[in-house]
């Protein structure tokens, strides 16, 4: 078994229009940059998109935005150091907006990977977050029921990855990538470096390669941050 | 009747506590070994100021333990952020970890002091914080889920907002963060406990008179016992 791919964009490559595509990071760490640019040159549209944040400057999440190829973004908070594209596409009527309160959004994610439908938490109860949601108590709480979240296709940035897909992280880049992986029916790594198999300790695989469908090396991986840094554009 | 409450009560822009300065007494009452997760923002500012001797373990909820400050300016590893997006570090006894264990940590309450900004604080321990309901981008990241579960939940606020109303109030009239949650209100005037559906005022600063206080507050401040003086250092 080899998940190995050459490019990123062949990795990206059978994204149909309209998917759900969960991607990646928070903020510019742990955003998989290179793989958020073959989509856009692939050009799939109508997306659903499920991210912690809405993007920022004009590459990444944001272009894929400002490339009017996102129909709804999933999300916990829309705000960043220039969120224009996001917020402009927002206030014009041109992208759907489903605010998630960021544990819940996490929990949603890897109940989705877990198979577990449901689930329920004190977060976000009697307030308009929760509206239409069933409510119930347990142990004289009130908790929300919530829904799990699932999607077509997981884009992450990884740092090692081998043949089988078997990943580790770096640093705080982790954040979402572990749990979108469980997620997606099909999941992508971008991965600084892939190695032999045997190459990473076991002990410190921290996704297991059966969430992962595809690992392609990305070395030296741009960094969100510093792409806006220099005011980067793109395409 | 005047256009503003500021009109009719005494000027308080000279005696009012500084923001560094209600950060530096809410980090008094943090327990030596507690978990502590601060808002972004000027709640950050409570890890500059914690007493000697008592050495609390800060959280941030993309998934980072025990961090270290911000590095020097040319020195960011952009990988290595706090949930304002801001450049940290690494020290001995750093944890990094997925977001799904970090708000495991939030939900299961794991966590010892939530400290946040608000824009208006109920009597009965209602928190608004996250949305002004004007309309714009609604962004909540992961206020709702921290004020519902940690032990305690601490809020530092300027007393009134910048016209002079009270932002502690008898019932909150913005979209609420969480319900019941506040367990005590750091104020640049006063520090005060929300028990039983009440304000329950511990401390207030000793140049405003206890019926000036009350005329800047919302509910009715109730004493129990003795009122402190609330003294802070020039910082």
């Amino acid at each position: 078994m080899d998940k190995t791919i050459a490019s990123a964009a062949e990795a990206v490559s059978a994204i149909p229009d309209g998917a759900t595509v969960m991607i990646g990071g928070f903020g510019g760490s742990g955003a998989p940059i290179e793989l958020i640019h073959a989509l856009i040159d692939h050009g799939a549209k109508d997306l659903t998109v499920v991210n912690n944040n809405a993007g920022n400057g004009h590459v990444g999440l944001a272009a894929l935005i400002e490339q009017k190829r996102v129909k709804k973004l999933i999300c916990s908070f829309p705000r960043s150091a220039d969120p224009r594209v996001f917020t402009e596409a927002y206030l014009a009527g041109e992208i759907e907006l489903e605010i998630v309160p960021q544990g819940t959004l996490a929990e949603r994610i890897r109940a989705g990977g877990a198979g577990i439908p449901a689930f329920y938490t004190a977060t976000s109860y009697g307030t308009e977050l929760a509206e239409g949601k069933p409510t119930e108590e347990f142990d004289s709480k009130h908790y929300v029921r919530e829904r799990w979240l699932k999607a077509d296709y997981a884009l992450i940035k990884a740092e090692l990855a081998d043949p089988h897909g078997n990943l580790t992280y770096r640093m705080a880049a982790r954040n979402f990538n572990p749990v979108m992986a469980m997620a997606a029916t099909h999941t992508i790594a971008q991965a600084s470096k892939i190695v032999p198999l045997g190459g990473i300790d076991p002990e410190h695989v921290i996704t297991p390669g059966i969430f992962v469908g595809s690992v392609v090396e990305v070395a030296k991986p741009a960094q969100e941050e510093e792409l806006n840094r220099a005011e980067a554009v793109y395409p | 009747m005047s256009d503003t409450a500021s009109d009719t009560m005494i000027d308080i822009s000279a005696i009012k506590l500084s923001n560094a300065q209600i950060a530096w007494r809410a980090a008094q009452d943090i327990e030596d070994g507690a978990y502590v997760n601060l808002g972004i923002g000027f709640p950050e500012m409570v890890a500059k100021f914690q007493p000697e001797g008592k050495q609390a373990i800060f959280h941030t909820e993309n998934g980072v333990l025990d961090f270290g400050e911000a590095p020097k300016p040319g020195e960011e590893d952009w990988d290595c952020i706090n949930a304002g997006k801001k450049a940290i570090t690494i020290k001995p006894g750093t944890a990094f970890f997925h977001h799904a264990d970090s708000f495991a940590m939030v939900r299961g309450g794991h966590l010892d002091v939530a400290i946040l900004g608000a824009y208006e604080i109920a009597q009965n321990g209602d928190l608004a914080n996250w949305s002004t309901g004007k309309g714009g981008v609604p962004a909540v990241g992961g206020a709702m889920d921290l004020v519902q579960s940690a032990k305690r939940v601490a809020v530092l606020t300027d007393h009134v907002t910048k016209k002079g109303d009270p932002k502690l109030v008898a019932s909150c009239s913005l979209p609420l963060t969480g319900v019941g949650c506040v367990t005590r209100i750091y104020t640049s005037l006063a520090v005060v406990d929300v028990e039983g559906g009440k304000f329950v005022l511990r401390e207030k600063i000793p140049a405003i008179s206890f019926d000036d206080l009350q005329a800047l507050t919302g509910a009715p401040l109730h004493v129990e016992g003795e009122v402190a003086d609330l003294v802070c250092p020039e910082l």
